[in-house]
């Protein structure tokens, strides 16, 4: 560590390119904690969308038509919106309208917080997308198959938990697998409620360094990085739950 | 009987066909829902001309007017010219960037196929790097990273913010393009190019008077998806300072008195507006996708 | 082992009764009727084939005995138990019919063995080590030893249709529906699943087979139906039906077929 804060310091001295992140602790402190919220938004956003997408689907297949009408409008409406408008909207829009809470001080504090507007705002926002592409994977298996499950005494649940679920998701994999790395790219957007996010602690720091080359195309490198580490685990996941004998050219 | 002389890997009747990877899965919707949508945000604005009397605190300029202070309708009734132009801006803006980004996008997808190695790679690696960053980063990076001005030939080209944003804007849909006419071209049958060879076409010819005309057909719904998302993206030229439709939003917000409780059906109305261009590009785009799906 | 009877107010049903009564049944999809008032008796250990051009509702008659299909009128009985009965529970009922399709309908993530044994352990929620000895003897008597940790995929249509008949046998049944289950398999994989069935057959298990391989029927079964257009319009044992049918549709029909 010593030895890379050593080798980022005489970087700058000599060719004057600034990766204060490396070498300074502040910066460098700085710099960790918008990583880790950018992770943390991305993983706890996955997470809600994904079940956002699963209760949503299932109840796209409700027998109640308004149920039904709500799904589809919900997911029409965060399709066809702007998600940064929506993010704004959630925090500037709806959190005035929330009752405030008292903090341990004593001060008036809002019920949510930026980070907590910001989750919310993005698991919408991909649960809707997830919606709909578990749907497909819902309607990609046949009804013949649900039928094996009916005749074999299942209930409606146990065909839908035991059979329709597991193909569903080798079937959606692959668009589940863009949405997500588009999730991990919107955590972005928390940026504009003042999130500190890997983009929001970058632009502090070139603005206090003066060092906007250095920063752009770290922040350019470490997304890039990020959406490779996330592609190749759904990869690893897609892998592990292919069939054999089932699918070959199909996906890809 | 003998099984094990069966031939495995039997094509199954157990899973339908899958939808291709590319085309997003589309909501099934109709004109109620566009309707319940309108409801809705007519009942959020609804909440707020409620609200509205109840925060004579909050503007008291309002109330020395000895009316009721304006209801979020009548702000926003009031303010439409001026939030149409910024909304408008958007559209110009979107509808450049994907200009811009398709010139290049498909120069870059014919840069994967070509034959020179190294050209090849750096247009891979050039795809991948536009593709997996956000669009707000590469938004940043457009507006930092471009100067204010060229000098050509002793001539000054003035690049404004709104030009820089339009190429900020133009970098993910070049990428984005690049990967759709690569992914078209890899789905077009081998044996179209072998037939295009065994009838002496060179590959240049094959390429643009064979491949790339029925490129057009898969390409055009995704495309139309991403001119969908770009166009809702222009909002973010707003956190770089380019004076859009949420820049002017805020401004309305601060000119009526800044009450909180307008945000809500003012932000309401700017998704309202991009609901409305939007949502027929997509159901568009359905209708495409289902239509060649069932041709192709 | 006898499945016990679900309904209480049910008479106990003794093996001298019909096994299956259909009477009077009506169903229609929409606008098209597709079984008008049909009716007829299944004995314990009899094998019973449908036969009819397509489209005459065979399928459909077979999918309402064990409820996949709800009928508009007319009443099914199975042991004595009415499967028309809003009230009934279907797991009993399909505990004790099974069902074979013609597009097999294997689990595709499930290997033949895991095909098996999911519903006794999921649905009956009987114990594993137990189920699966018998799922392996099952997958034995329908001859795909060392076929157990296949997927479906990796199996032909022939060995595909097997373990289909194995995973209905897991369950036990004491009648066995099969839904033209050779329709969509290559002719020469036909054979080892119409053995399959004989053997079944002969061990005395009670079924009702809509088929189109008329040489078989005739062989297997003890009484055949002839459907046409939601009517049965002839029926009788085998070498009477084939040799002098008076109806002329049924003439017309094997007339095509033979």
């Amino acid at each position: 560590m010593d030895l890379l804060a050593e080798w980022a310091r005489s970087l700058y001295e000599t060719t004057g390119i600034n990766l204060s992140y490396i070498y300074d602790p502040w910066d460098r402190a700085r710099f960790l904690s918008g990583l880790w919220m950018t992770i943390y938004l991305s993983v706890v956003g996955v997470i809600f969308s994904l079940i956002i997408g699963a209760v949503g689907a299932w109840a796209q297949s409700s027998p109640l038509a308004p149920v039904r009408w709500l799904v589809n409008a919900f997911v029409t409406f965060f399709r066809n919106t702007p998600p940064l408008v929506q993010i704004l909207f959630f925090y500037f829009g709806l959190s005035p309208l929330l009752p405030r809470v008292e903090d341990p001080d004593g001060m008036m504090q809002p019920l949510l917080s930026s980070v907590q507007w910001a989750i919310i705002a993005l698991s919408l926002f991909a649960g809707a997308f997830n919606i709909e592409i578990f749907r497909s994977g819902i309607e990609a298996v046949p009804n013949s198959t649900k039928e094996a499950g009916e005749a074999l005494g299942y209930t409606r649940l146990g065909v839908y938990r035991h059979i329709v679920l597991p193909l569903a998701l080798r079937v959606c994999l692959p668009a589940l697998n863009n949405n997500l790395v588009n999730l991990l790219k919107v955590t972005s957007l928390a940026y504009a409620i003042a999130v500190p996010e890997l983009l929001y602690v970058c632009k502090q720091i070139w603005t206090d360094r003066q060092n906007v080359p250095e920063m752009m195309i770290t922040l350019l490198v470490v997304y890039v990085l990020l959406v490779g580490v996330l592609v190749w685990g759904m990869h690893r996941w897609e892998r592990a739950l292919a069939i054999p004998g089932y699918g070959q050219g199909g996906v890809r | 009987m003998t099984p094990e002389r069966d031939p495995p890997f039997r094509p199954m009747a157990v899973l339908l066909p899958l939808r291709p990877r590319e085309p997003e899965p589309l909501p099934r919707v109709t004109t109620r829902h566009g309707l319940l949508f309108v409801t809705a945000v007519l009942l959020i604005a609804t909440v707020a001309h409620a609200q509205a009397p109840d925060a004579p605190a909050a503007a008291p300029a309002a109330e020395a007017l000895t009316q009721a202070p304006a209801t979020a309708l009548t702000v926003i009734i009031k303010w439409l010219p001026l939030l149409m132009k910024g909304f408008l801006f958007n559209i110009l803006i979107s509808v450049l960037a994907m200009a811009l980004g398709t010139v290049a996008g498909l120069m870059l997808g014919l840069a994967q196929i070509s034959q020179h190695r190294w050209l090849r790679q750096f247009a891979w690696v050039t795809t991948q790097f536009f593709r997996n960053a956000p669009w707000l980063v590469l938004l940043f990076f457009a507006m930092f990273m471009i100067p204010y001005q060229f000098t050509v030939f002793g001539y000054v080209i003035p690049f404004p913010d709104w030009v820089k944003a339009i190429i900020g804007f133009g970098l993910p849909v070049m990428a984005n393009v690049a990967e759709l006419l690569r992914g078209a071209i890899r789905s077009i049958p081998n044996g179209q190019w072998e037939a295009a060879e065994s009838l002496a076409f060179s590959r240049n010819k094959t390429l643009w008077l064979i491949i790339l005309p029925q490129c057009v057909k898969r390409m055009l719904p995704p495309w139309m998806n991403l001119y969908s998302l770009i166009t809702m993206a222009t909002v973010m030229a707003n956190l770089v300072g380019v004076s859009e439709m949420l820049t002017l939003t805020a401004e309305v917000h601060a000119a009526e008195g800044g009450r909180p409780e307008l945000l809500a059906p003012l932000y309401g109305f700017a998704m309202l507006c991009f609901f409305i261009y939007c949502w027929p590009i997509d159901r568009a785009t359905q209708y495409l996708e289902r239509r060649f799906h069932v041709k192709t | 082992m006898k499945a016990p009877i679900g309904a209480p107010a049910a008479a106990p049903w003794t093996p001298d009764q019909p096994i299956v009564s259909i009477r009077s049944v009506r169903k229609s999809f929409g606008a098209l009727e597709v079984l008008k008032d049909v009716s007829f008796d299944v004995r314990k250990g009899e094998v019973v084939c449908i036969i009819g051009p397509s489209g005459s509702g065979k399928s459909t008659l077979i999918r309402c005995i064990n409820a996949l299909v709800p009928i508009d009128q007319g009443s099914i009985l199975v042991e004595n138990q009415e499967v028309n009965d809003p009230a009934l529970d279907k797991l009993m009922l399909r505990r004790k019919v099974g069902m074979v399709f013609q597009q097999y309908n294997l689990f595709p993530h499930k290997t033949a063995l895991q095909n098996v044994m999911m519903a006794p352990i999921q649905v009956l929620k009987q114990n594993k080590a137990e189920v699966e000895e018998r799922a392996r003897s099952l997958l034995a008597k329908v001859r795909l030893t060392g076929k157990e940790n296949s997927y479906p995929g990796e199996l032909s249509g022939g060995q595909q249709q097997r373990v289909a008949i194995a995973r209905s046998l897991a369950m036990r049944p004491d009648i066995m529906l099969f839904d033209e289950v050779t329709a969509a398999l290559d002719p020469e994989t036909v054979k080892e699943v119409l053995v399959t069935i004989r053997e079944l057959a002969e061990e005395g298990m009670t079924c009702i087979l809509v088929t189109h391989e008329m040489k078989f029927a005739r062989e297997i079964a003890d009484h055949i139906y002839f459907t046409d257009r939601g009517v049965i319009v002839e029926h009788g044992p085998p070498e009477e039906f084939f040799a002098n049918a008076k109806d002329e549709r049924t003439r017309a029909f094997l007339g095509q077929i033979l």
